[in-house]
């Protein structure tokens, strides 16, 4: 024990390098799994030691709260479907968000500790990040699990509301500073937690994923908060990867839909149901040529190269396991068969390669925007299934356009296009979109699900 | 331990040469800068990081990132200690809320990574 508590820091270092490898090792699908050991044990050392340095812990109440919470941790991992996982990340990111905030509570009142000047600061700072992180998680989990109302709270009052919370914050927060009143603190948590709420109801259900990944960042930054407080490295060090990583993929996510970062906390833009744009779409009405599954799987069984684009429309089917199976007859009689997923496909990064992995398409079958959007060109029939404003060519021709400058996948280059959709609505961000109404595209009408399995027993003969 | 306390005694008495005035506590602490070169330098190695990691593990990417900032329990341990000879006070009990809260996230957000790269691996050949 003394032997471990002597060289604290050195196993620290340890677990903060192991940290660092669990993340480089998620450049690959075989790296990836090695590097989650990496993550475990690094985290188990940390903890190890931090019971063996701890001044008189309480290890009862300690054991009890650990056990209780690797029970309902692992069972949930176990059984919440893929489809849920962004709003199970959400969630996650609250936790951690409260956590810090009961720290930095559970610090203020600790009569054995003395905070000097700049810890009061971390300690303002852990917390009241962690507030935010907290309400805005919930928030967003409300939203992405349909809980919530998916629509922006809306208002002339929404932004002073914002400010003068803010303001109210760091106003008792400055007088925690200079005081050290407990209740000061209280009320500038209390605060945090508010803001943290009138910050996320005003953004609509369709930025969730920016919001989602930037929660993801603010979960570092409270980590890290703490870890200042306690002049601990590892805390410091995992804090900063998180809140760089979370940085990275709102910024990601943000290019992917054409927004910046500040135009998403900010509001405007798409709104998910402007009512002006859906309107104008309907205004008119144009030609379009429809089909039946059974055409539709004819032409595909007939192409030398398909490429699947999914969207979200897919997840929400339950149509993924069809599908595969009709990639996978296609494939038998000697169609190339691949996947085009725009990075935002899903509800948050990501999420569209982890649905088809559960799904069990091969990787190597499955390509990101920049890979594959060369090939539609040579491309005979685009499958577009679920998705719309990934492939609106809007986005590059039409400089009116809300969605224009948007990377999209360029299935209007390929030779034929069928669409699966359940009507002529428009999508997400209430457009309409010229890809249905080409010549040549086929618009097969009927849910997803039905759809791809009428289409594998068209390929069949 | 003996070693740790020269270092310590060491530091106080430099560092009381510089500024006297000090109490002792602060000065054996890790000094602000010190930390804080270690959080911009961490930043640095997770942006390289993290842009090297491959799209398609972006939502295992935040599953675990997501269990990594729970490291936060080591916070949450420190709380969960019996202050002047008392076992349950407001800071034990908040402690102790947060391991449990925590523990939540570290064991839920390894065991739900592990069962996403699973579904990668087994597609893999």
């Amino acid at each position: 024990m003394n032997l471990i508590a002597q060289h604290a820091d050195w196993i620290y270092l340890v677990a903060a390098v192991l940290f660092i490898l669990t993340l480089k090792g998620l450049s690959s699908p075989t790296g990836a799994i090695a590097g989650n050991r990496y993550g475990m044990v690094g985290m188990a050392l940390a903890v190890l030691v931090t019971l063996v340095i701890a001044p008189s812990p309480n290890f009862a109440l300690i054991g009890l709260a650990m056990l209780a919470g690797a029970v309902i941790g692992v069972y949930r991992a176990k059984t919440v479907p893929m489809t849920q996982m962004p709003e199970t990340v959400a969630l996650m990111h609250s936790l951690v968000g409260l956590a810090a905030v009961l720290i930095a509570l559970a610090a203020v009142h600790n009569g054995d500790q003395q905070h000097s000047t700049v810890q009061r600061i971390e300690l303002f700072i852990g917390c009241f990040i962690g507030g935010i992180t907290f309400t805005a998680s919930v928030v967003a989990w409300g939203k992405l699990s349909a809980k919530l109302a998916a629509k922006p709270l809306k208002g002339g009052w929404v932004k002073p509301m914002q400010i003068a919370l803010a303001l109210g914050m760091f106003g008792f927060g400055a007088h925690y500073f200079v005081t050290e009143s407990l209740s000061s603190f209280w009320i500038m948590t209390g605060l945090s937690i508010v803001l943290g709420y009138f910050l996320i109801a005003p953004i609509g259900g369709g930025d969730m994923p920016v919001v989602v990944s930037m929660l993801n960042s603010y979960s570092g930054w409270a980590a890290a908060g703490i870890g200042f407080t306690l002049g601990n490295s590892v805390l410091i060090i995992a804090g900063s990867l998180v809140g760089s990583s979370g940085a990275i993929l709102s910024y990601i996510m943000c290019k992917a839909m054409n927004r910046s970062l500040l135009n998403v906390i900010f509001g405007g833009g798409m709104g998910g149901d402007d009512a002006a744009a859906g309107a104008a779409g309907e205004a008119v009405q144009r030609p379009y040529k429809s089909g039946s599954a059974d055409d539709a799987a004819f032409m595909m069984g007939n192409a030398d190269s398909v490429v699947i684009v999914p969207g979200y429309g897919l997840a929400v089917s339950r149509a993924q396991h069809a599908l595969q199976e009709f990639a996978n007859a296609l494939t038998a009689k000697g169609v190339t068969v691949r996947y085009a997923i725009h990075p935002v496909a899903g509800r948050m990064p990501g999420h569209m390669n982890v649905l088809l992995a559960e799904a069990e398409v091969p990787y190597e079958q499955v390509q990101e925007m920049e890979e594959i959007n060369s090939d539609f060109g040579n491309t005979d029939v685009v499958l577009v299934i679920g998705a719309n404003d990934v492939v609106n060519p809007a986005a590059q021709r039409d400089k009116q356009s809300p969605i224009y400058g948007m990377p999209i996948l360029e299935a209007h280059k390929a030779r034929t296009v069928i669409v699966v959709k359940r009507s002529m609505s428009a999508g997400y961000a209430g457009l309409d979109n010229d890809l249905f109404y080409m010549d040549k595209t086929m618009m097969v009408f009927g849910d997803a699900k039905k759809v791809v399995e009428d289409m594998i027993k068209g390929v069949g003969h | 331990m003996s070693t740790t306390a020269n270092v310590a005694h060491a530091a106080t008495e430099t560092a009381s040469a510089v500024a006297t005035s000090l109490p002792v506590e602060q000065l054996v602490q890790t000094p602000f800068v010190a930390t804080f070169t270690i959080f911009v330098l961490a930043i640095f190695i997770g942006y390289h990081v993290v842009w090297s990691v491959t799209p398609a593990l972006h939502t295992p990417l935040m599953a675990v990132t997501n269990a990594l900032s729970s490291i936060i329990i080591v916070g949450a341990v420190l709380q969960t200690v019996d202050i002047g000879g008392q076992t349950i006070t407001l800071t034990s009990v908040l402690g102790a809320v947060a391991v449990f809260l925590a523990s939540v996230n570290i064991f839920g957000g390894f065991a739900v990574t592990s069962r996403m790269l699973e579904m990668f691996k087994k597609k893999k050949k």
